[in-house]
């Protein structure tokens, strides 16, 4: 049995996954190197049954090395942010909070910047980004379990304070890194960009992605009562503690895992979940999932436009704030009240 | 005895609130608390709710004392209907309900429809199954007043305790809202409901707990205890008490220019 909402929320859903489905296949047909449509479908099936080959190594190249890792990467990071941004608004009861909230990002920019500066190779940037996002986090959370008064704030202060403290740290790696060759490098890590992606990042992102997402999924109905604060969702048998510290840690495992793989990209975990709650309310058990293919939906979207807009790549990250900001703007100001 | 208090003295800090509060309730008795502002009904609910822990003394419920309870335990006994609730975000009037019923299941599952039907039969219990589909927070004070008590039944617990239900309430309303929450008791539920209105709780109520300072000033059935000493002791207001048909009415005697 299915209430009105909740017959409404999954036909958002099919058609999301539609669009989806069909904004990736098109995806491998944008880009310099022309292939056929219907050679993008025959390559990608020839990976999984044999097909006899009717295309050129190159469109397979193209289509399998450079395209294919980088469009599910757009779609794992943008899923990723997207529906941490939805947890962490639900566990802080605030519709204004966004993935870096707990200094997350700020994390996984010193993470990567630090190990620049050391001359890691790129995975150990990506796995020095994805630590120190984690660390940043756990430790902002011991903090607030020290501190006197309500948790949230405590929380939430720390992570202000943690967030700051990392941003520092950065900026004096990039002032003691060397001006030829690190700090552009670093520069370009934090704008956010998604070119080079291998399938080597896939595999790498795919497990944490998975480890935050699966709990969500499953706690997804008790995430609504930790909205009614602390002490109203205790009456109702929900062990409130325990909840937030479970969702705050999956949420974080997912930022983590897409800001160490594609750098800053802002946006995606404020406006998302937003967009979302719009399309299908706010319970939890269909916003969570419709924030997930909406995020992958929208970075598909503009990495796209990234890639495909000028003859240089615009980082992704410089892309989300110009389409996400004026965005924003528009729905708060729009009549009827959106947000 | 469905609830016990036994001693349960509480302070914040340096500051003492509560001292050496004893009573019990009944199962199915309609008890209302009463007491000027501030001294110590929210603190004594949240007590027995759980949020406060650090009171000396005993609070029993169905022989255990509720520290000794999980969360979802306590959820099974006792159920809290909130003053006013302001959700973050909007949620619909059935899932409301419906986060009552999450004590009957695990950590990792949904709602069923098991649940789906226990909500609704809780709106219509309280008359308003034909809001179901609309935005909680779109519904006039009443009727979420009314909402929260659906939650509440939705949650099945056998006491009720309510802090302050009906003050932003209007007159028609506090007295359906009390009306509903009388009925409830009839039918087994206990009820602690702290009010402001004493003629509420002559009106509504079986027996009435008073605190002054932190302790108890009376406690006992409402027409006896309910005296113009008490009130004057309570509220420093004089009163007197009228027969009417309609039952007792406590009257103030303000003094014209005083």
């Amino acid at each position: 049995m299915r209430t009105r909402e909740g017959r409404r929320a999954i036909r958002v859903m099919a058609l999301l996954t539609a669009v989806l489905l069909g904004l990736f296949l098109l995806s491998f047909r944008l880009g310099r190197y022309d292939v056929p449509p219907g050679e993008v479908v025959r390559i990608l099936l020839s990976r999984l049954v044999p097909i006899s080959q009717t295309w050129t190594d190159k469109m397979a190249a193209a289509v399998l090395n450079v395209r294919l890792p980088r469009i599910l990467l757009a779609c794992m990071v943008g899923g990723c942010l997207a529906t941490a941004g939805t947890a962490y608004q639900s566990v802080f009861r605030n519709p204004m909070a966004a993935p870096d909230i707990l200094g997350a990002s700020s994390g996984a920019c010193f993470g990567a910047a630090l190990a620049i500066l050391l001359g890691f190779s790129r995975s150990s940037v990506t796995a020095s980004a994805f630590v120190f996002s984690l660390a940043s986090v756990v430790l902002v959370y011991l903090i607030a379990q020290r501190a006197r008064g309500s948790q949230v704030m405590n929380i939430l202060l720390s992570g202000v304070m943690i967030g700051s403290l990392f941003s520092a740290c950065t900026s004096y790696v990039k002032l003691v890194a060397d001006p030829t060759n690190q700090l552009p490098e670093i520069t370009y890590w934090l704008m956010g960009s998604l070119s080079g992606a291998r399938l080597r990042d896939v595999a790498f992102g795919i497990v944490p992605m998975l480890i935050g997402l699966v709990p969500l999924y499953a706690l997804r109905w008790r995430i609504n009562l930790l909205t009614l604060g602390e002490e109203e969702a205790r009456t109702m048998g929900v062990n409130t503690k325990r909840l937030r510290l479970v969702v705050i840690l999956c949420a974080t495992v997912l930022t983590a895992t897409g800001v160490a793989i594609s750098g800053m990209i802002g946006w995606v975990g404020l406006v998302i979940p937003h967009l979302s709650r719009k399309l299908v309310g706010n319970d939890c058990r269909y916003l969570l999932p419709v924030s997930t293919v909406f995020g992958a939906i929208f970075l598909l979207l503009v990495d796209n436009v990234s890639r495909n807009l000028l003859a240089v790549e615009i980082p992704i990250g410089i892309l989300t704030a110009f389409v996400g900001a004026p965005f924003f703007l528009y729905l708060m100001t729009r009549k009827e009240h959106v947000l | 005895m469905s609830l016990l208090v036994e001693n349960v003295s509480f302070s914040y800090g340096k500051r003492s609130v509560l001292h050496n509060v004893s009573f019990g309730v009944e199962k199915g008795e309609f008890l209302s608390v009463l007491g000027p502002n501030g001294v110590g009904k929210s603190t004594l609910f949240r007590c027995i709710l759980g949020a406060l822990a650090q009171y000396s003394g005993a609070i029993f419920v169905d022989g255990q004392e509720i520290r000794s309870l999980s969360h979802r335990e306590r959820a099974r006994r006792i159920a809290y209907i909130p003053q006013t609730h302001r959700p973050t975000f909007g949620y619909t009037v059935l899932d409301t309900a419906l986060m009552g019923t999450t004590r009957q299941l695990s950590p990792f599952q949904q709602p069923k429809r098991a649940q789906i039907d226990a909500a609704h039969e809780a709106l219509s219990r309280v008359g308003v199954a034909h809001l179901a589909e609309r935005n909680f927070s779109h519904l006039s004070g009443g009727e979420q007043q009314l909402v929260l008590i659906a939650r509440a039944i939705a949650q099945q617990s056998d006491i009720l305790i309510m802090d302050e239900p009906t003050s932003a309430l209007d007159y028609g309303n506090q007295l359906r809202v009390l009306q509903q929450v009388r009925g409830l008791s009839r039918e087994g539920y206990t009820v602690l409901l702290s009010t402001h209105n004493p003629q509420h709780a002559l009106t509504f109520a079986d027996r009435v707990l008073a605190l002054q300072d932190g302790a108890v000033a009376a406690h006992g059935k409402a027409e006896e205890v309910l005296t113009p000493a008490l009130m004057s002791g309570l509220y420093r207001i004089d009163v007197t008490f009228a027969d009417t048909p309609g039952g007792s009415v406590i009257v103030p005697l303000m003094g014209g220019e005083g």
